[in-house]
């Protein structure tokens, strides 16, 4: 059994220690919004926080987070109101929008510790991130103006 | 499949819809019952009681909600807002209160796309809003004449007084206003629907939506993980499913050893499958694991011997072999005699290799099979509702009615989803276990069970005749057959002719007299699948490298070649004229170089220039900035053709800088992310976009940046350093290679 907090309530799982963190969260809780894509932690889009740390949950053992606060994108903000979800909104980033809430999960990282970073900067932190329809320049924007807008 | 059909046939259709368009069901047919629609995780009002239907596309609540639906797959590339934007300009609806749905049933009659000969649920080849426009437009007018036809009896006015504002009849006469909802409260749609003419629609000027910008209406449940792809489908009692797939196409498992498998727990089912075995357990990371330790021997196949890199020297062979002759694709005047009488002949030879779509969402299918065998529910995203259901009817022995598609949204197609191996698979072993099964692939088993676009070998010829003028091109694609393969894996036979290879080579753009595109088709073995691009992407890479071949030794600017080889196509010498604008052409640049390059698919036309460098030390190119200007006919949302532009230019780099996949002994030799390497952000250029919106019909734009990129990036690295790199990927130890560093 482990026990650890997902967008601020405690749940329990009984799964092997080493199960991802991904399929607990998608398969056993039935939070979707974290998206398998490669298990190797080399695309991003299993992105989650963990005691605010952006990880990739594909490659994280559940028994890791034991005792810890997971967020996931349903728990970014109660309503969809986290600004970079309105920033996503406002420059039309998504396009088939799988790789989304992980790129989201991503750049809130960023902003939590840098209110104002360059391009360089949001370049280098979003980098893992792998968007196969092409949207990184509107990431970019959306960030920048997230960033902006607060 | 990936139905990719002939232009001319697909102008038919649309002609022969507008000129029956009073005998066909498709738009005029009144559904007998209210709708059922099925709410696939788009949040919104729920249909009110008894609401209005005009027709079988629309219906009307009367809280004034109006739902439509929205027949094409969405993938990223924006239908699920464009195609219900068409009819409810014509409807003149309030945008705010339209809500798109998947179709209620997959009734190809009804909803399919008009565009197809055979009206096929099928969304690819950039054909939804080209295939579906005059549909829906007439869909929309009729749903509005009815509205206007109840409130004209109900207030005793002739109908020609009334008018519409969105959503809302007003007879301006007495200042009478009634707004669509309550409508709905006492209109019915008459036995006989009005008949809806050319005269009836809307004249551009009048568009409310069509030409402009809408938000996307799914994007606010993409931030927030709401939006449901096939991967999220949860259903009750479902159990998990893996497969280990055989490593080349035909490969039936002879033995199994699954020992180590059934020890992981969780371990319910093993199941031979036709190409492959399947793993069934209690959850995703047990039948994962146990597929990971299963041990299986694979009967032979062609592709088992099936060698990437030597097939490719071997085409290219066969590319200069011209006893070999290809079957030809279109021709124009009589190119081989016109060769024969040029004074000049050049020669040109290119390549590329299988790529891989990647899409970020590894295929999957969810599907439970009745007790008796006779129905199936499926939970998926597909770009192919139509052979799907031919398939898994196919299979179970079933009408195509006992089967229930729930489509999802799709995380990426680019034509990886028009096959329908997965749901095949899901399908089986739901029925050999008897449970609801989830089915999901591996990103590995993604990879190396991938559909590829296919390899090619490109020889060209160009003749010139005294005068210095272009007379001659002959272009010999030595390819693979995608339709053929993607036709018998769909139990057709393979047609003789290769519209998905051949796309692009007879560059309409240039009207060369004498033309011929032929096709040496060869057979290796390969899994493959239309791609994102289609043909157009190797050959414009290889017809656009071969100008500026041409055009230096000839001593013209790459532009001004184009717009003398374009005379008379003035769409295309527009889009010349935009990126040499756009890009500053002729100012030179320090450490940069330029490169153009053009292309027309299925009538829709782009044009693109590179600005790159090299790091001579490690052959590293770094594209600096993009401008890309395109011609999609009516632009029907003008942001959206821009972002699927960026976006296919962003995909295409991909391919031109590092991806390829290998075949070795039949088996790939790449497995993920790790190594087949995408665009990643900080690969991305600055990227410019021009939509040239022209009084032509819709022609599609969901994939036309992704032609321009190779032929313009490997154009600018030859202006940059003279040295010309005929091969793709142009990846760092090749283009290190080619510069003799």
């Amino acid at each position: 059994m482990v026990a650890f907090t997902v967008n601020g309530v405690r749940r329990e799982v009984g799964v092997d220690a080493n199960t991802p963190l991904l399929w607990v969260l998608r398969e056993h809780l039935k939070l979707t919004g974290t998206k398998f894509g490669c298990g190797i932690a080399s695309c991003g889009a299993c992105t989650v926080h963990i005691d605010g740390q952006a990880t990739r949950s594909c490659a994280t053992p559940v028994s890791t987070v034991e005792g810890k606060s997971v967020t996931t994108i349903e728990g970014l903000s109660p309503d969809g109101s986290h600004p970079l979800q309105k920033a996503w909104i406002a420059e039309q980033v998504p396009q088939c929008g799988y790789c989304q809430s992980g790129q989201i999960m991503q750049a809130a990282e960023l902003l939590a510790h840098n209110k104002s970073p360059s391009r360089e900067e949001i370049v280098a932190h979003m980098d893992g991130n792998i968007c196969r329809c092409g949207t990184y320049l509107k990431i970019i924007s959306a960030i920048q103006r997230a960033s902006r807008e607060g | 499949m990936t139905k990719h059909i002939d232009v001319r046939t697909a102008a038919l259709s649309r002609r022969e819809f507008l000129g029956s368009a009073a005998g066909l069901s498709l738009a005029l047919t009144v559904a007998p019952d209210p709708l059922a629609f099925i709410d696939e995780g788009l949040a919104g009002t729920a249909l009110a009681d008894a609401p209005l239907v005009p027709n079988v596309w629309l219906t009307i609540a009367t809280d004034g909600i109006i739902t439509i639906v929205s027949p094409a797959a969405e993938m990223g590339q924006g239908t699920f807002t464009t195609l219900p934007a068409i009819i409810a300009d014509e409807l003149d609806a309030d945008w705010a209160k339209v809500k798109p749905v998947f179709p209620p049933e997959w009734n190809e009659k009804k909803f399919g796309n008009p565009g197809y000969d055979n009206y096929a649920f099928q969304t690819s080849a950039s054909f939804a809003t080209r295939g579906y426009f005059k549909a829906m437009r007439v869909a929309g007018a009729q749903a509005r004449r009815v509205l206007i036809d109840a409130v004209a009896a109900k207030w005793g006015v002739p109908a020609a007084e009334l008018s519409t504002e969105p959503s809302v009849v007003v007879h301006k006469a007495t200042n009478r206003r009634i707004s669509y909802g309550e409508i709905a409260t006492f209109a019915k749609a008459p036995a006989e629907l009005p008949k809806i003419e050319d005269k009836d629609l809307k004249t551009p000027a009048d568009f409310r939506y069509i030409g402009k910008d809408l938000p996307r209406v799914e994007v606010p449940l993409k931030v927030t993980g709401a939006a449901k792809y096939g991967m999220d489908a949860q259903v009750p009692g479902m159990v998990y499913a893996a497969v280990l797939q055989s490593p080349y196409p035909g490969g039936s498992p002879e033995t199994v050893d699954e020992t180590r498998a059934r020890q992981v727990p969780g371990i319910t089912d093993i199941v031979k499958l036709p190409e492959g075995v399947g793993v069934v357990g209690t959850s995703v990371e047990a039948t994962q694991r146990a597929k990971n330790v299963l041990k299986v021997t694979w009967g032979d196949a062609p592709g088992a011997r099936h060698d990437s890199e030597r097939a490719l020297e071997e085409f290219a062979a066969i590319g200069r072999d011209k006893s070999r002759e290809g079957v030809p694709y279109e021709s124009v005047g009589d190119a081989k005699a016109a060769m024969r009488s040029a004074v000049k002949i050049y020669r040109g030879e290119y390549r590329t290799r299988y790529l891989y779509h990647a899409q970020m969402e590894p295929m999957n299918a969810t599907a439970a099979v009745s007790p008796d065998g006779k129905s199936v529910e499926i939970w998926t995203g597909t770009q192919g509702p139509t052979n799907l259901h031919n398939q898994v009817a196919r299979l179970l022995g079933i009408d195509r009615t006992s089967i229930t598609l729930h489509q999802h949204f799709l995380g990426g197609g680019y034509g990886r989803r028009s096959q329908q191996e997965v749901v095949v698979d899901a399908v089986r072993l739901a029925k050999a276990v008897g449970k609801p099964v989830k089915l999901i692939w591996t990103r590995e088993d993604d990879v190396t069970g991938g559909k590829f676009r296919p390899m090619t070998a490109h020889h060209i010829e160009a003749g010139f005749d005294a005068a210095g003028k272009l007379v001659a091109w002959h272009h010999r694609v030595v390819a693979e057959s995608v339709a053929a393969y993607t036709s018998i894996a769909n139990g057709a036979p393979p047609p003789p002719v290769d519209r998905v290879v051949m796309k692009g080579s007879p560059i309409p753009q240039y009207p060369i007299p004498n033309k011929l595109a032929e096709h040496v088709i060869e057979t290796r073995g390969a899994r493959l699948a239309a791609f994102r691009g289609v043909g157009n992407a190797y050959n414009a890479f290889a017809a656009e490298s071969f100008l500026d071949e041409i055009a230096k030794d000839r001593g013209l600017d790459p532009i001004a070649f184009r717009l003398v080889i374009a005379e008379g196509q003035p769409r295309m010498q527009t889009l010349l004229r935009a990126v040499a604008e756009m890009s500053d052409w002729t100012r030179p640049r320090d450490g940069r170089g330029l490169g153009v390059c053009t292309m027309v698919k299925d009538d829709t036309l782009a044009a693109g220039v590179a600005e790159v460098s090299v790091d001579r030390a490690t052959g590293k190119v770094k594209v600096h900035n993009f401008w890309a200007a395109i011609d999609p006919g009516l632009a029907v949302q003008p942001r959206n053709v821009a972002a699927q532009t960026e976006g296919s230019i962003v995909y295409a780099l991909g391919h031109v800088l590092r991806e390829k996949i290998t075949i070795r002994n039949g088996r790939v030799l790449e497995s993920n992310y790790s190594d087949y390497e995408v665009t990643r952000m900080s690969d991305v250029p600055n990227i410019a976009v021009k939509v040239v919106s022209t009084d032509n019909p819709p022609t599609g734009a969901g994939e036309d940046g992704v032609p321009v990129v190779a032929g313009a990036v490997g154009n600018a690295i030859a202006a940059l350093t003279g040295v010309r790199l005929r091969e793709l990927p142009f990846a760092p130890e090749r283009v290190r290679g080619a510069l003799g560093a």
